[in-house]
């Protein structure tokens, strides 16, 4: 195993006015799963993109040596000749392909142009038992979900004879048990003597999976972990350079009287009608309570959380909404929100944000009747409104001004909160608030729910990450199938009980 | 407040989006190169009184249609119907006003109506069945134009009431002697400028009052004077001829309603966030599917009333009136820097990429170029304005 497969030595590459890496050296040995963390920007992506030549040999300074001997690629495809093979976080499929034309593509197995579709479908099939996928290779793309098409990605980088694995955040997208097969999966490669490079936020399966962790601050290589130095807290202290002994802010609960309550909730599909996909749902929050739903992508808590957010998902619903004892109407979106409602999607850039237009505009987009006197708007107030929210949520940018798309995931994940902070809601539900976040950033998102949850607002967090909903809620809702499986006070909630309820076990 | 009011002064003002005004900008310089050129090249007889009436004249139709286009591409969408439903609604005023005689205000609003009908019917397939625009309109423009020669029956119909045709070749009473210059022009021109530059000074005081950096008063100065200038300088030159067009009136009341209302309304506001980004639209509460379906039937509204200027300038309904009219305003849209795929335009750009058609037409006219050639330079002119405007955004990448 002590074999080097890669080195990388004093890599350094600079954008205008930036220093992205500077001096970074990264050895990997054969057959290894490497880990690599750092906070968001400390140039993990970089790295690794001058790796496989999308930044081309001359573009960077420093040396990669690849089976020992220096490589100097000008695009990815010469990296790819070499086995090296990366993923990336956003998935590169069409999904109006069927898996094998997506594994083939730019690969077709052809003869003088004619594509043999035999052969095709003969090795499609092949790939996709070694990746444990049981579909036919004509399935089409857009009938699989997130966690498969990852499976098919990784069957696409094996048909390509891959010596080198590269992944970036494989399992962001992916719940629980979808994450678990494919730590699987990479553990049988490492068998197969495949080496991996896996770029992850998820601590927990870093130290789960890794032969050797480096951490990466600021551009810089600061350390290289091996086995049994590899614990979260040890890579934590690393990437943001001090101890971070606890990784949620500290809160004493004030909780008062039922806020909002929802009796017997049920939805179907909207396409698929007669599928139930919320079964007799009884819910509640109390006043500065935060409370959250534990499941497993599919169980139906996004589904929940937005069939009740003016019926933005779903068909036939029915059952009743209080609040403070009163029932609602919530037939619309402004109903919702004129009633003090508010949901944070869990995709911000598909449904929470204008990334073309600047902080401001975004900030005010749920309150423009608030701003504006008969049909025309306060801009003053507006950008006034947008300066306090900068500051209280401390946005990191020159101007608000700034166009949203230039700021990072957890910049732009406060420019979401301060937007439903400003329509001024009693009841938020936050779907996945810390998605694609670094652990820096998280821990002010949580200090920003604990003062909302203080000022005595009803919050709701819904997770994929266990360890957050644990850490942060009063109470938890564990959801399974489109039903409310368990209730847990946090004193009696471990990982396991309430993996039983979200398994429905 | 006051705290606030010096943070604030980092930040550039609200009005200045980095990229979209150097665009803007460059669009007016443009404009006023290729006016300088003509000019030049044609012995001054571009800015000569009577052409530039002329322009006003021959162009408005277009610059209506582009101002309601521009909204309907700013939220992401098509209108392939505007000139067939403009050719329409001229069919359907000859028939009132020349067949029935119907009185000329009552026929107009009539119009408008069906204007808003065939809108309100375009917009329901679009916003509430999202059959694609393209689909819906290109199926308008089929069935429009059918419709507008069943209406016709084949025949041209004209000589329209005096009344309706004041429309597009009257001219604004004078106040004046009636003998040289037209001094309502004049009064005009005085009383826009000051309304401007009143405009201008106030929106610059209240930024500086907000503590919104501000560029030093001289520049302000120099802006209000350039401004005051330019729009003396037109009215005078109206004022050697005729004066003021009625439709000129028109359409600079549409403009300025417009301009307001897409940057300073709220309903501004549900269009750009419904182009940029339509489901955060609408779980942010914006009632997306009715925004969308106003917005095709107030395009409807414009397609009737551009309809109805041109019918009136022609002072005939023909069965080709209103060919092509979407094509010229779908260009001015995207030469005035509007996206194609929704989020990003101005009604300005608009106008400002509509007279840049409307000038290089004028120009080769005057210069004897023959339409040929000049479909083929608007062609080049359009992909050039475009091509600009992605190769700009990918450096600021």
């Amino acid at each position: 195993m002590d074999k080097i497969i890669l080195e990388m030595k004093g890599i350094t590459k600079e954008f205008p006015g930036v220093k992205a890496l500077n001096n970074v050296n990264l050895k990997i040995r054969q057959g290894e799963i490497h880990s690599l963390c750092g906070e968001n920007g400390a140039g993990k992506s970089t790295l690794m993109k001058v790796l496989s030549g999308v930044y081309p040999y001359g573009k960077y300074s420093g040396d990669i040596l690849f089976d020992g001997k220096e490589v100097q690629f000008k695009n990815t495809k010469q990296s790819e000749e070499k086995g090296i093979v990366i993923i990336h976080q956003e998935l590169a499929l069409i999904p109006y392909l069927s898996i094998a034309e997506n594994i083939f593509l730019g690969n077709e197995q052809a003869k003088k142009g004619i594509v043999d579709w035999n052969e095709t479908f003969v090795k499609t099939q092949k790939l996709l038992q070694k990746v444990g996928l049981t579909e036919t290779p004509e399935t089409l793309i857009t009938n699989l979900g997130v966690g498969k098409q990852q499976l098919v990605e990784i069957a696409k980088a094996i048909s390509k004879e891959v010596r080198l694995l590269i992944l970036d955040e494989p399992t962001a997208a992916l719940n629980e048990d979808d994450s678990a097969n494919l730590l699987e999966l990479l553990l049988e490669f490492k068998k197969q003597g495949i080496t991996s490079i896996i770029i992850s936020h998820k601590l927990n399966e870093v130290t789960a999976v890794s032969d050797a962790v480096t951490v990466i601050r600021d551009g810089q290589t600061i350390e290289t972990l091996y086995k049994e130095e590899i614990t979260e807290d040890r890579i934590i202290k690393g990437m943001v350079g001090r101890d971070m002994s606890n990784r949620y802010p500290e809160r004493n609960p004030g909780i008062g009287d039922v806020i909002f309550e929802v009796k017997d909730w049920n939805a179907y599909h909207p396409i698929h009608k007669d599928r139930k996909v919320l079964d007799g749902i009884d819910f509640h929050i109390k006043k500065g309570e935060i409370v959250g739903i534990a499941g497993l992508m599919g169980a139906g808590r996004t589904e929940f959380a937005m069939s009740l957010f003016g019926k933005s998902f779903g068909s036939k619903i029915s059952g009743t909404v209080l609040k403070n004892g009163q029932e609602l109407t919530l037939n619309t979106v402004s109903e919702a929100i004129r009633h003090g409602l508010a949901y944070v999607s869990e995709d911000r850039k598909g449904n929470g944000l204008l990334l073309d237009e600047t902080i401001t505009r975004n900030i005010s987009l749920a309150s423009l009747g608030k701003l504006s006197k008969n049909g025309v708007m306060d801009e003053f107030r507006e950008s006034e409104e947008a300066e306090n929210f900068k500051q209280l949520m401390r946005i990191k940018t020159p101007s608000v001004f700034q166009h949203v798309g230039n700021l990072s995931g957890g910049n732009q994940q406060k420019v979401v909160l301060s937007k439903w902070m400003l329509s001024e809601p009693d009841i938020l539900f936050l779907d996945e608030p810390t998605r694609g976040i670094d652990v820096g950033a998280k821990y002010e998102i949580y200090s920003i729910i604990h003062e909302l949850a203080n000022q005595g607002k009803g919050v709701c967090i819904i997770s994929s990450e266990l360890p957050e909903v644990l850490g942060m809620c009063d109470r938890i809702y564990a959801m399974f199938e489109g039903k409310l499986t368990g209730e847990v006070l946090r004193k009696d909630a471990t990982q396991e009980v309430m993996m039983q309820y979200m398994t429905g076990a | 407040m006051e705290a606030n009011a010096k943070k604030i002064q980092k930040s550039q003002g609200p009005q200045s989006g980095g990229l979209g005004w150097v665009k803007q900008y460059s669009m007016i310089f443009f404009l006023i190169i290729i006016g300088a050129v003509f000019q030049f090249s044609t012995n001054g007889i571009f800015l000569r009184p009577l052409n530039v009436t002329n322009i006003i004249l021959q162009n408005s139709h277009i610059l209506i249609l582009a101002i309601g286009m521009l909204m309907v591409i700013v939220l992401g969408h098509i209108d392939l119907s505007v000139g067939s439903v403009a050719a329409f609604t001229g069919a359907v005023a000859a028939l009132l006003m020349i067949n029935n005689n119907v009185p000329t205000v009552l026929a107009i609003v009539l119009c408008l109506l069906i204007g808003a009908l065939v809108g309100a019917w375009q917009g329901y397939w679009i916003a509430y069945v999202k059959v694609p625009a393209f689909i819906v309109t290109l199926a308008g423009m089929l069935v429009f134009r059918g419709l507008t020669i069943v209406l016709l029956g084949g025949r041209t119909i004209a000589s329209f009431p005096d009344t309706f045709r004041l429309l597009s070749s009257g001219f604004v009473a004078d106040i004046g002697s009636g003998s040289g210059l037209n001094v309502t022009a004049l009064v005009m021109g005085g009383v826009v400028s000051a309304l401007l530059g009143f405009l201008m000074v106030s929106g610059y005081a209240k930024k500086k009052s907000y503590g919104i950096s501000v560029p030093p008063a001289g520049v302000l100065g120099l802006k209000v004077t350039l401004m005051a200038i330019i729009v003396m300088s037109f009215s005078y030159i109206l004022a050697m001829h005729a004066g003021i067009p009625n439709v000129l009136l028109i359409l600079g009341a549409l403009i300025a309603f417009y301009h307001f209302a897409t940057t300073r309304m709220k309903v501004g506001r549900y269009l750009y966030a419904i182009g940029g980004n339509e489901k955060a639209a609408a779980l942010s509460g914006i009632k997306t599917k009715a925004v969308t379906f106003w917005t095709f039937v107030n395009m409807g509204v414009l397609a009737a009333l551009s309809g109805l200027i041109f019918t009136a300038r022609l002072n005939a309904s023909t069965a080709a009136a209103g060919d092509l009219f979407e094509l010229d305003a779908i260009a001015a849209c995207f030469i005035g820097g509007a996206s194609a795929s929704g989020g990003v335009g101005k009604v300005m750009g608009a106008i400002i990429g509509g007279l840049i058609m409307a000038i290089i037409n004028n120009g080769m006219s005057l210069l004897g170029i023959g339409v040929d050639w000049q479909q083929a330079i608007k062609g080049l002119v359009l992909l050039a304005a475009v091509a600009f405007d992605v190769m700009n955004k990918k450096k600021a990448a």
